[in-house]
């Protein structure tokens, strides 16, 4: 299959991507990865007149852990952090994501900021980057945005609260605390698919095992990606055991839309929600008390 | 449409050529430089029959533009046979019956590559989930696998340094 026409253009700066993209407005789309865009074209249920390729951007490729929080450069493939010791020792809930991620030889390409400005509700890395509470750092014609990730999506699949001259540079995410932890469970039914249902959960509690902070985002069971903000209320102040966890669990069940498609029928995929929270706050759980 | 001046380094040999922004490396490839070694397979990113080097880096030919390989480093499956001699993956995927169809193999035996560049000794399991990008239909995992550990010991045993473009792996 062959993409529509359009030009093409490679930035060679932040300043000149989000110059080019002030300049071209909404026809313009950026290539990162292309690992979703470019079978988008190919399908054209994309016609963007012109490309703003970004992959001549130096310096848009990194994973740093600084002051209490890890920095991701937009540009960082996913599989840096497949191998990327930080992310295994420290982030295993952000290693359960990247190595979920289509299969190996896309994730060379593929990349963490792609994933996110994507929206697509079945991409793996919004769920937990709501869970994570993770911030989104947009850069304009204005200079430099600060968007919190629930405020990145909104009710409409595909969309963000980008603006058109704006390039999506870096995600941020808190680092571990002590009694912290989170874990990221997909199903699907073979490598390389969207999720069935995937859960990432996020929790952090305090000297007495109460829970002082939790997240939980929901991947692909809804038009986009779902924040369980009922499930994570229900956590807070209380001891993470059997009943809180099947507690939450209901919940986010509940604040899951899935429809009936050929992952499975939708009262399937709500169960399957179920499930799979109960296990991730449970492997959260267990890494927040030192396990795993 | 634009079209471009694109000049790329394919298995040693440099190729020049006017592209259109949105032809896809694979067509040019095949259709442009005849190169058909590589194969077209899915059209989705999903099947993996595609894939070459970029960089050293196993890459889905069929989802990368043309224009984005300009200056870039490119191995295909044509590359790796050197100097009239078969490269250990070969050797391996013919002794160990590792195609039947043939179809998947030329993207098989590159991302094959890549790994073995990356962890020159893997396990099963790694070999299984480092091809887990690349469908068979003829069912022929378990001698594919067999073939990777094949050309794995070979490479190793002949202390062979594998022919690639570019740094290994990702």
């Amino acid at each position: 299959m062959i993409p529509g026409s359009f030009d093409y253009l490679a930035a060679r700066s932040v300043n000149e991507a989000v110059a080019l993209l002030d300049q071209h407005g909404e026809g313009a789309k950026v290539l990162a990865g292309g690992q979703s865009l470019i079978p988008l074209l190919r399908f054209r249920l994309a016609s963007p007149t012109i490309l703003i390729d970004i992959n001549h951007i130096d310096g848009l490729e990194y994973l740093r852990e600084t002051n209490g929080t890890l920095h991701i450069g937009a540009l960082t493939r996913e599989s840096e952090l497949d191998n990327a010791s930080l992310i295994r020792e420290r982030y295993p809930i952000l290693f359960e994501t990247s190595t979920v991620v289509a299969d190996p030889v896309v994730r060379n390409w593929a990349t963490v900021g792609g994933n996110i400005a994507h929206a697509d509700p079945a991409n793996d890395h919004p769920a937990t980057m709501i869970a994570m509470g993770a911030k989104v750092i947009a850069v304009g014609p204005a200079g430099e945005r600060v968007i919190p990730i629930e405020e990145f999506f909104t009710d409409a699949p595909f969309e963000t609260t980008l603006r058109p001259n704006e390039l999506l540079t870096e995600i941020r995410v808190p680092a571990p605390v002590h009694g912290s932890g989170g874990a990221y469970v997909k199903l699907e039914r073979k490598v390389g698919d969207y999720a069935i249902a995937g859960v990432a959960a996020y929790i952090t509690l305090d000297a007495n095992g109460n829970v002082t902070n939790a997240g939980i985002g929901l991947t692909n069971v809804g038009q986009t990606p779902i924040k369980a903000r009922n499930a994570e209320h229900a956590l807070l102040g209380k001891p993470l055991n059997d009943a809180s966890i099947h507690q939450a669990a209901d919940l986010a069940a509940a604040a899951s839309q899935p429809i009936s498609d050929t992952r499975g029928p939708a009262e399937y995929k709500r169960d399957m929600v179920h499930t799979l929270t109960v296990r991730a706050l449970r492997k959260a759980l267990a890494r927040a008390t030192g396990g795993e | 449409m634009s079209t471009h001046h694109i000049s790329v380094t394919i298995n040693g040999t440099s190729y020049e050529g006017e592209v259109d922004s949105r032809t896809l490396l694979v067509h040019w490839i095949r259709d442009t430089l005849r190169l058909t070694g590589t194969h077209i397979g899915c059209d989705t990113t999903s099947c993996g029959a595609c894939t070459i080097l970029v960089d050293g880096k196993a890459t889905k030919s069929c989802t990368m533009f043309a224009v984005q390989a300009d200056g870039r480093q490119l191995m295909t499956v044509e590359g790796l046979e050197q100097n009239d001699k078969i490269h250990p993956l070969q050797e391996g995927f013919h002794e160990e019956h590792a195609l039947q169809c043939g179809y998947c193999t030329p993207g098989m035996m590159m991302t094959s590559l890549a790994l073995l560049q990356r962890n020159p000794n893997p396990t099963e399991h790694e070999i299984r989930v480092g091809i887990s990008g690349n469908l068979c239909r003829c069912t022929g995992y378990v001698n594919i696998v067999k073939a990777i550990q094949y050309a794995a010991e070979k490479m190793q045993a002949t202390e062979e340094i594998p022919v690639g473009a570019g740094q290994g792996g990702e």
